[in-house]
């Protein structure tokens, strides 16, 4: 022992160490969406950190290649299942910048209204399994509560209550039920308690914020190298939204704030996130007071499936019927790109139309597989435990990542 | 029943200013192969060697500032080379598609480079965008593009030991693969 109190002793120099490789995932707790990671870790310290994705690859692409253009409704929903309408959405506006054809304004009013109930979904499924994996079960209850509010509102919208296939190309596939708005009113009364319990729950809890503040961190200028979008972008300071930056549907004329954060931490993250859940809620609050009577399908049996009161009164919509139902709409050929803004960031899609019934190439873009690319950065030199929750703010959700 | 079909307007410009200046900075330099602007996505087709000049000049230009490397993919025309016509005339079947993006001047475009199944290499971009890095092991994995100088080029989505490269249009849907089994 005597040599251990020497004058000039270092005991992180002169005591032997090797790092030590560990295996985190696929099916570990805290990789939800399942994802495995390679560690080699000196202590608690990462030094090296391997991310491997593809265990909930689908082959979305393929199955989109080989399905009419309307068939891929379903495969979409299933790419961030936590918000499936947005990518609903997302899909319609992409393939009908490639027909040429816009929705009416009612329509564009439930786009609106079902993605941004979609965000709110994806906002709470994140936010509670964020303070859940950090011990805080109580707040991960609220928000299921929140969560299950809203999804009592998705399902009198569309009768699903997760993967949601609301949104069809030139249209939706119902209008509001009865009473939509009142129901949706008390929703909103109840989330925004269930909201501030959460955030007093947490905001003011040490373990939380010591584990979330400083953590995770990226700079402005890696996070634009690294195609970082949405919460995880603007927690750097840069209020980038599609919504806002280049507006589709309404979003041009709705009054929303666009939350940013400074450091661009995990708690920054956090927040920018939770502010979010607010200003999805006065958006459709908006939307529920604004939204004008009308159409909710483009008046094109070529484009939208013709109901079935007018295949037996129209001929065209007769022959538009049978032809979509066996060969699928014929969209012109050539191609597309459309964002929008995504729970996690922007999501665009790719589309390619050779002229045929069905899509060339349906190209997603993940934002939160950009995100994951950047995790070693993120906590390289960090403590192990500091990969939940940046892992957590991340918020890879492998329907999406994976595809 | 045809009305809400809306045709392009003729009185639009051709390209917007940015394809302007886009074309301005590559003239000359033999790296355009065609441009469009179809449904207002500027897109700009280039000779794949030139690929990391053109992606410098993208992202260095004080004018143009593509900061973002948004989404990287791959399309298969095995079949459908009709619907470019510069195609059959390199007889490319293979497009690298880029989409970037600029922050701050709010702008897009989409670059292309085609690609034949002889010579299916191209570039890598990690060292313009270090994002590029997952995007391009995505499309390696899946349509079998090659970047030349990505510093970890392996598969990503599927695993080692996949035969082929599944979105290729010749790679049939229903196509089984061997069993790989446990590797300890």
């Amino acid at each position: 022992m005597s040599e251990l109190i020497r004058p000039g002793y270092d005991f992180h120099k002169e005591t032997h160490t090797e790092p030590m490789v560990i295996n985190m995932g696929p099916s570990h707790p805290a990789t939800h969406g399942t994802v495995r990671f390679f560690l080699t870790l000196d202590g608690e310290i990462i030094e090296q950190i391997e991310v491997e994705i593809g265990y909930l690859h689908r082959a979305f692409e393929k199955e989109c290649e080989n399905q009419f253009w309307n068939g891929v409704f379903p495969y979409t929903d299933r790419l961030d299942y936590t918000a499936a309408a947005l990518n609903n959405v997302g899909y319609a506006l992409a393939a009908e910048k490639l027909i040429g054809i816009t929705v009416p304004e009612r329509c564009q009013y439930l786009r609106v209204i079902a993605g941004e109930l979609a965000r709110l979904s994806g906002h709470y499924t994140n936010l509670g399994a964020a303070a859940l994996e950090l011990g805080a079960l109580t707040a991960f209850i609220y928000f299921v509560e929140a969560r299950e509010l809203v999804w009592d509102l998705i399902e009198s919208l569309c009768g699903a209550r997760l993967t949601h296939n609301y949104v069809r190309i030139g249209g939706v596939t119902a209008d509001l039920p009865e009473g939509f708005a009142e129901h949706a009113r008390e929703v909103f009364r109840r989330n925004r308690e269930l909201w501030d319990d959460f955030a007093k729950l947490l905001l003011k809890n040490r373990i939380f914020l010591d584990r979330m503040r400083a953590t995770g961190g990226i700079s402005r200028q890696d996070a634009i190298e690294w195609g970082f979008t949405g919460p995880c972008l603007r927690a750097c300071g840069v209020p980038y939204d599609v919504r806002r930056a280049q507006p589709y549907l309404v979003y041009g004329q709705l009054d929303f704030d666009i939350p940013v954060g400074e450091t661009g931490d995990n708690l920054d993250r956090f927040l920018v996130r939770l502010e979010e859940i607010n200003q999805s809620i006065r958006i459709l609050e908006q939307c529920l007071e604004r939204i004008p009577p009308g159409p909710i399908n483009v008046d094109n049996p070529e484009w939208r499936q013709p109901s079935k009161d007018d295949i037996h009164r129209d001929m065209e919509s007769m022959i538009f019927h049978f032809k979509n139902t066996f060969e699928g709409q014929k969209i012109p050929a050539g191609e597309v790109y459309q964002a929008i803004e995504g729970a996690n960031g922007e999501l665009g899609f790719y589309l390619v139309s050779s002229g045929a019934g069905k899509p060339l190439k349906c190209r997603v873009r993940p934002p939160c597989f950009a995100l994951t690319s950047a995790m070693p950065l993120m906590v390289k030199g960090a403590f192990l435990a500091d990969l939940i929750p940046t892992f957590d703010m991340i918020n890879l959700i492998g329907g999406e990542c994976d595809r | 029943m045809n009305q809400e079909r809306k045709e392009e307007t003729p009185a639009a410009p051709a390209h917007s200013l940015v394809m302007g200046r886009i074309l301005e900075r590559l003239a000359g330099s033999g790296a355009l192969i065609f441009s469009h602007s179809q449904k207002g996505d500027d897109t700009i087709v280039i000779q794949p060697e030139d690929i990391l000049d053109v992606m410098r000049t993208l992202r260095d230009d004080p004018q143009l500032g593509f900061d973002i490397m948004m989404d990287l993919t791959v399309a298969d025309y095995l079949g459908a080379e009709r619907v470019w016509p510069y195609l059959a005339g390199l007889k490319a079947r293979f497009e690298v598609i880029y989409h970037l993006y600029s922050i701050e001047k709010n702008h897009r475009i989409r670059v292309k480079a085609p690609l034949t199944l002889e010579n299916l290499y191209i570039d890598s971009i990690t060292g313009v965008w270090a994002g590029a890095d997952w995007f391009e092991r995505e499309a390696y994995d899946l349509y079998g593009v090659v970047f030349r100088g990505h510093p970890n080029l392996k598969r990503i989505l599927l695993y080692e030991g996949f035969e082929g490269h599944p979105l290729r249009k010749d790679y049939p849907k229903m196509k089984r693969q061997p069993l790989i089994g446990p590797r300890n």
